[in-house]
């Protein structure tokens, strides 16, 4: 199985080899002709992840808590198989839905976000005068926001599923010590289930952006892909490593997909990194601590 | 084993009393004096009261008028989403204000993040049911046509009406390419799971920590893997062979850990039950280790089938795209449902992209169907048996017991001759254990 991550570099050294260090900095994407590197490619790549984890953070323990702690007994079954069944749900799927659905009414979101907090550098949006009458709505399209979005609804039953095991297995004990000793339900939420499931809530959300780095499909069927750094979230057109191997592999030259798989080498590098931190906080944490028989 | 707290047979028990005991103190029932009070009525624990409901109707109401009035006579507001998001942050705050005035801070603090807590989870189920909803809406044109589900592409232009083409090729290539992922992965997977869990060490400790790592491979990179080493240095053709390898490469982590955590909750006493029989590592893994675990590793390799239903980036670089029906996966290009929907729908003509949205409809139809399997032979604890099961169990251990109970008839009836000194005891050698 390591054998993926070995060939991906064995095959990635041609082209590492001829571009040098300048991989890490160049921004523009082509091989065959001048420079080509994953900067603009590995921002996109975080970006969207990092808007992805935000949202999927808030929705992901939301979602468990009230499956762990707030639904009725009947329920609760239901529930962790809609959100089982939401984790199934392809990604061609979302995609679809974001392309078509949500893009549309983001964009009044977004505009808004631009209007009252386009002095923020990150919200800032080129070539749109804010609190424009007749705003046009093209510029804010395509954009890393739309996409984490997309990608943070898809990675929240993941995130979702590992935090609903850790909160439920919070000894009951020490739940019913806290509600003996007067506290309301959110109070032993705080004092108890929080503090317990922490390890999982961390571990939960970097698995779920390990997910998010490496989602394809979705991303490309959103982004307008650019190749310059796009720090502002909500401007039309971002980039992202996995979206750049899907659109190019079948036109490159022999060369060229061994520069396709140094970007990949780059991105099995990145998720590997963040998954071995997820798990070693998840093992490390007290949560799952009874579930050896 | 522990020793059992039995008393020894002969040995006084714990049990008797001393027979020169003193008079034993006795309990006294305190004297009710005067009449009782009339008992207070029940206080209700659950349930809403009335105060609560009005506020939450109440806050939501004001919340949705507010709203209503900014978004229509005052401010340049536009869009039914802001409006959502504005109504919902109003209703927060009215809702804190009127719990704020019956109760105190600790109280309106549980109220507030009680409610917040379940929008979220509204939001999240409701954004499911919309992306289920929205595709078969989007793509019931095309559904509602049979020949969509019995012709392929090849006669249907871009311009050709719904009632001509459909996604066979496609429904035929998702279940190939199915099948060859599953029955690469699910053996190597099961396999690498029993190893873990039967052989601990290093090694095994090394593996679980790669199959960790894989749960994490970004799905490109298999396709990518598989369309550097099978395409380009095998010379083998886009082909469906080559989407099932990528697929299996993509599932077979998640099988792999999914089977490594159930069988991790096969009880250690049953094994050790077997071990103390007298049954072997293998023989032990095979009639007791997995069929306890049965329930939770067909929910494994379940979970990794949906998965490789609706993975479309290891099949876009590996299977080809075509408009034809294809039955043979080791040669020509091959379509599946995912990638059916992702190039269909990059076309601009209307026609294509309601076909994209009939083929992802179908494709979830794909999915739900394989957990409703999964809900009918999955969710049991190990060890649980269903009632048939349980039906079957009690039928053979009866027979077993009679099976026992005539032999033991046989053994008297033989230790019986044996003691008269017609045949040697322990003739049969099963019981040649209890000789005097």
């Amino acid at each position: 199985m390591g054998l993926v991550g070995v060939f991906l570099g064995f095959r990635a050294s041609e082209a590492l080899r001829k571009a040098g260090w300048s991989f890490v900095t160049t921004q523009e994407w082509n091989p065959d002709g001048g420079g080509f590197g994953i900067a603009a490619v590995m921002v996109g790549t975080i970006l969207i992840a990092l808007v992805a984890v935000a949202v999927a953070l808030a929705l992901a323990v939301g979602t468990a808590l009230y499956i762990s702690e707030y639904a009725p007994r009947r329920i609760q079954r239901t529930l962790i198989t809609v959100i089982d069944v939401m984790a199934a749900v392809p990604s061609v799927v979302y995609g679809l839905w974001g392309a078509f659905l949500l893009q549309w009414r983001v964009v009044s979101l977004a505009r808004w976000i631009n209007d009252w907090f386009g002095w923020i550098p990150i919200f800032k949006v080129d070539g749109v005068a804010r609190h424009a009458v007749q705003p046009t709505a093209t510029a804010y399209t395509s954009s890393t926001f739309i996409a984490g979005i997309v990608v943070g609804l898809m990675i929240t039953p993941i995130a979702s599923s590992i935090m609903r095991e850790a909160f439920s297995q919070a000894p009951v004990g020490e739940r019913e010590g806290a509600l003996a000793l007067g506290a309301t339900r959110w109070g032993m939420i705080r004092a108890v289930v929080l503090p317990f499931g922490r390890g999982a809530m961390i571990g939960g959300t970097m698995l779920g952006l390990g997910r998010a780095l490496g989602e394809t499909i979705a991303v490309v069927m959103i982004i307008s892909p650019i190749f310059r750094i796009q720090l502002h979230i909500l401007q039309n057109g971002t980039s992202s490593i996995a979206s750049l191997i899907a659109l190019r592999y079948s036109e490159e030259t022999p060369f060229g997909v061994s520069a396709l798989m140094a970007a990949g080498l780059a991105l099995f590098g990145l998720t590997l990194l963040v998954n071995f931190i997820a798990a070693l906080i998840v093992s490390r944490s007290r949560s799952g601590a009874l579930s050896e028989l | 084993m522990s020793v059992l707290p039995f008393p020894a047979p002969g040995q006084p028990g714990r049990h008797e009393a001393p027979s020169d005991a003193v008079p034993l103190p006795r309990t006294t029932l305190p004297v009710r004096t005067g009449t009782r009070a009339a008992p207070p009525s029940r206080r209700r624990l659950t349930g809403a009261r009335l105060p609560d409901v009005l506020a939450v109707s109440g806050a939501a109401a004001a919340a949705l008028a507010t709203a209503a009035v900014l978004w229509t006579e005052i401010g340049p507001f536009t869009g039914i989403f802001g409006y959502v998001v504005v109504s919902w942050l109003l209703f927060v705050l009215l809702y804190a204000v009127l719990v704020a005035l019956d109760e105190n801070s600790t109280t309106m603090r549980d109220r507030v993040s009680a409610v917040v807590v379940h929008s979220l989870a509204l939001l999240v189920l409701s954004a499911l049911c919309l992306i289920v909803i929205y595709t078969f809406f989007r793509g019931a044109k095309a559904l509602i046509h049979l020949n969509f589900y019995t012709q392929d592409l090849r006669s249907a232009g871009p311009l050709a009406p719904l009632s001509q083409g459909g996604l066979l090729h496609a429904l035929v290539g998702t279940l190939i390419e199915l099948s060859i992922s599953v029955s690469i992965a699910v053996p190597l997977g099961l396999l690498a799971a029993v190893f873990m869990h039967e052989i601990p060490g290093p090694f095994s400790r090394f593996v679980r920590t790669i199959v960790q790592a894989m749960t994490a491979l970004p799905d490109i990179l298999a396709g990518l893997f598989i369309y550097a080493t099978l395409i380009l240095i095998f010379g083998l053709n886009l082909c469906g062979l080559a989407a099932g390898c990528a697929l299996a490469v993509t599932i077979m982590p998640i099988i792999c850990r999914a089977a490594d955590v159930v069988l991790r909750l096969v009880p250690g006493g049953l094994t050790e039950a077997s071990y103390a029989l007298g049954s072997g590592q293998w023989r032990t893994v095979w009639y007791v280790t997995l069929p306890t675990a049965r329930s939770g590793l067909t929910t494994a390799v379940i979970l990794g089938a949906a998965r490789a239903i609706g993975e479309t980036s290891p099949v876009l670089l590996t299977a080809g795209a075509t408009n034809y029906l294809n039955f043979n996966p080791a040669h020509g290009p091959m379509m599946s449902l995912p990638l059916l929907a992702y190039s269909l729908v990059t076309n601009p003509e209307p026609n294509y992209k309601i076909r994209a949205f009939g083929a992802a409809a179908v494709l979830m139809i794909l999915v739900l169907l394989l957990f409703v399997v999964l809900r009918a032979v999955g969710g049991r604890g190990p060890g649980r048996l269903t009632n048939r099961q349980q039906r079957r169990r009690m039928a053979a251990s009866r027979r077993d017991a009679e099976r026992l109970s005539s032999r033991a008839a046989m053994h008297a009836a033989g230790g019986a001759l044996a003691t008269i000194g017609i045949i040697a005891p322990g003739h049969d050698g099963s019981d040649g254990g209890d000789k005097q």
